[in-house]
């Protein structure tokens, strides 16, 4: 199996929508059947639509922020004294991370299908944040799924959803996280498909979902690349892209212009929840080799046990933790073309207090597992190796989990 | 040669009423007290559909996952499924066995190994939520040869240029779900709209035994008499929750409540 050229990542699948011939599929009640079938062609009508386009290139310029800024980290390059550390700073964009991206697609699909009000889960609270944003924006109505742990753990997030207008419907069932809020969310859109439009936040989901995610998010890829020209003339022979890996949204869209050039070249390294140091709990079925399941109607590895049951996850990011990966990410794991690795929390916190303390940026601790893991393998590059890590969230939705693991919290 | 799902159909026509479908979920709330419902219960329905539980089902309501979760937490497993069904059919007049959950098990379990192990224990059927035509159509085939009815399921949703596909491609019974919703919410719609759609289909499938499920209580059943079959699924497992919370025995509250549905529709 190889990447084709000049095809979008999202588009190389099978009648059925696998990837790879196994990774993804439409695994869901026959009831669903009919609405996913009036998406897809509802987006693949718009996607060729010179207007859709335009809008949505006018959205993303002038309501999301375009580009979001491409930055040295001269500081840490030196304290680490190897690779030269860039960061795309996807945290500017409007809302504080790369959620929006979706959202506003999802909104724009939902007024074309003149339904009123969308249905949205939500783990760090992001993807919640940006859905009643574009909703109070397009005047459509908002629910937005979340688990009980991560309502209370991501406050910041839940009283902005609040506060646009939205609904939050708290999840009390299984581990209270993003799992069993993208359940429950598809539950009702099962009960409710003929008057709402159901966006999911990641790359993850029945074959349209993964494609109308990373249809929306690549634009962080095709801004990356102009800034690289840019900034070294050419695109850097020695380069690495690192990114965190929940569902996989931002990976993709930080990676999307990337799939065609060679691995050795560029290479690509996606960052999962090793959760905390001492606990067997972890959400980072790539990197710690988990069995495919399906899981929210696709196939996909997945942490599980010998019966099929899906396992709980641990992770201080909610963004993270999610026991299940995009069928793309498996698929790109599968043919080598992408790398996974984890962080724990630990060094994900560790990672946070460095970069904070020496750049005047401020990730959230999804982004922190992504520089966790440039800070281990910068210092034993030199610096001909251009790192770039996609600094996708702000930590401000993070300060009382931070200041309660640091001890203080500054901004 | 007639399947014992068929042969059962085939009995209820005879003496002009629908067959009462129970659905309760294996191991709830143990799998000693899951095996004796499944026995006392046998006295009156006609079926017996038993759900394998699954920990991020995307099509159940509250109750059935307030059953599902009550028996993981008690530790059921997919082998424990199966011993349950091969006990209930050890009875004499065993009726015939429906299993239904999500395509993870069996996908884990490995399709091939599970089909097998169902015909060893003595199940009649499949229903897998999650597994849609036409992706359905290889384990569909691998049921028929293995001598299990592979259920399909139709909803509002499904169009009619699909139906017929459907319908063509399924065994001896299919499913009607009678609205939008998970399982066990509330009827949204008139029954009499419910049934007219449930005719259309039979007029597509003059020869499958279609059932309506989904929303059908102890109030609403009688009003389904018309049909081939009625699943009573979610108002069950309520009453388990309802018997248990009350400390009551929902063996016998079980029984209680599958002799009035019968005595509904008959
Ligand atoms: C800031 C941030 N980064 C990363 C993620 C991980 O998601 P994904 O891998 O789907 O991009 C999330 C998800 O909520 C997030 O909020």
């Amino acid at each position: 199996m190889k990447i084709k050229k000049g095809i979008p990542l999202i588009d190389q699948h099978d009648k059925n929508g696998f990837y790879g011939g196994k990774f993804g599929g439409n695994y869901v009640a026959e009831t669903l059947k009919k609405p996913i079938d009036d998406l897809t062609k509802l987006f693949e009508k718009c996607r060729k639509d010179k207007n859709f386009i335009k809008e949505r290139d006018n959205l993303y310029e002038n309501y999301v922020g375009k580009p979001t800024r491409f930055i040295k980290l001269q500081n840490l390059t030196d304290h680490l004294g190897g690779a030269q550390i860039y960061a795309k700073m996807v945290s500017d964009a409007n809302g504080g991370a790369h959620k929006i991206y979706n959202a506003i697609t999802h909104a724009m699909l939902c007024k074309k299908a003149k339904k009123k009000y969308m249905c949205t889960d939500t783990g760090a609270g992001y993807n919640g944040k940006m859905f009643s944003m574009v909703a109070k924006k397009f005047g459509l109505g908002c629910k937005v799924f979340m688990g009980t742990r991560d309502i209370e753990r991501q406050k910041p997030n839940c009283d902005s959803i609040r506060k646009n207008g939205a609904e939050i419907i708290p999840v009390t069932s299984g581990s209270k996280t993003l799992v069993d809020a993208v359940s429950e969310c598809i539950r009702y859109w099962v009960s409710n498909c003929d008057k709402a439009h159901m966006g999911i936040g990641s790359l993850v989901g029945p074959n349209i979902f993964v494609k109308i995610c990373g249809f929306s998010t690549s634009q962080i890829s095709r801004e990356l690349k102009v800034q690289l020209e840019e900034e070294f003339g050419e695109i850097p022979r020695r380069l690495k892209l690192i990114n965190c890996v929940g569902g996989g949204s931002s990976a993709y869209g930080f990676w999307s212009e990337f799939f065609d050039y060679d691995k050795k070249h560029i290479e690509l390294i996606g960052v999962e929840a090793g959760g905390p140091k001492n606990s067997k709990l972890h959400a980072a079925p790539l990197s710690k080799n988990s069995k495919i399941a399906i899981l929210h109607g696709a196939a996909a590895y997945c942490v599980q046990d010998s019966d099929g049951q899906i396992d709980e996850t641990d992770s201080c990011s909610s963004g993270l933790d999610y026991p299940s990966t995009s069928p793309i990410h498996c698929y790109l794991k599968d043919i080598g073309r992408a790398r996974y690795s984890f962080a724990t929390d630990e060094e994900a916190f560790a990672a946070y207090k460095l970069v904070t303390e020496l750049e005047e940026i401020s990730p959230s601790l999804e982004p922190s597992h992504s520089f966790a893991e440039a800070i281990k393998i910068a210092p034993r590059l030199d610096d001909t190796n251009i790192i770039v890590v996609n600094s996708c969230g702000d930590s401000l939705k993070d300060k009382d989990i931070i200041k309660k693991r640091l001890g203080s919290y500054s901004r | 040669m007639k399947s014992q799902i068929s042969l059962a159909f085939k009995k209820c026509r005879k003496e002009n009423r629908p067959a009462l479908l129970t659905y309760t979920v294996a191991g709830d709330n143990t799998k000693k007290k899951s095996l004796e419902i499944l026995k006392s219960i046998s006295e009156y329905a006609d079926i017996l559909e038993l759900g394998f539980a699954h920990n991020a089902p995307t099509a159940d309501g509250p109750q059935i996952q307030n059953s599902s979760y009550r028996a993981l937490k008690n530790g059921i497993k997919l082998k424990d499924v199966f011993q349950i069904v091969k006990n209930y059919k050890k009875i004499k007049n065993a009726k015939p066995c429906i299993l239904m959950g999500y395509y993870q098990m069996v996908y884990k379990y490995g399709e091939k190994k599970f089909v097998r192990k169902c015909k060893q224990v003595g199940v009649d059927g499949l229903i897998i939520v999650d597994l849609p035509f036409p992706e359905n159509k290889e384990f569909s085939r691998l049921c028929k040869k293995n001598f299990i009815t592979f259920i399909q399921l139709l909803s509002p949703t499904t169009s009619k240029e699909r139906m017929k596909k459907i319908i063509q491609s399924s065994h001896d019974m299919i499913y009607y779900i009678s609205m939008l919703s998970t399982t066990g919410g509330k009827l949204k719609i008139s029954p009499n709209k419910i049934l007219k759609n449930y005719f259309k289909i039979k007029r597509l499938s003059k020869t499958k035994n279609a059932v309506i499920g989904f929303g059908i209580t102890e109030k609403t059943i009688s009003s389904f008499k018309k049909a081939d079959g009625l699943v009573v699924g979610s108002a069950l497992c309520k009453g388990i929750s309802d018997s248990l919370k009350k400390r009551q025995n929902p063996v016998i509250k079980l029984n209680k409540m599958v002799k009035k549905l019968k005595s509904r529709i008959t």
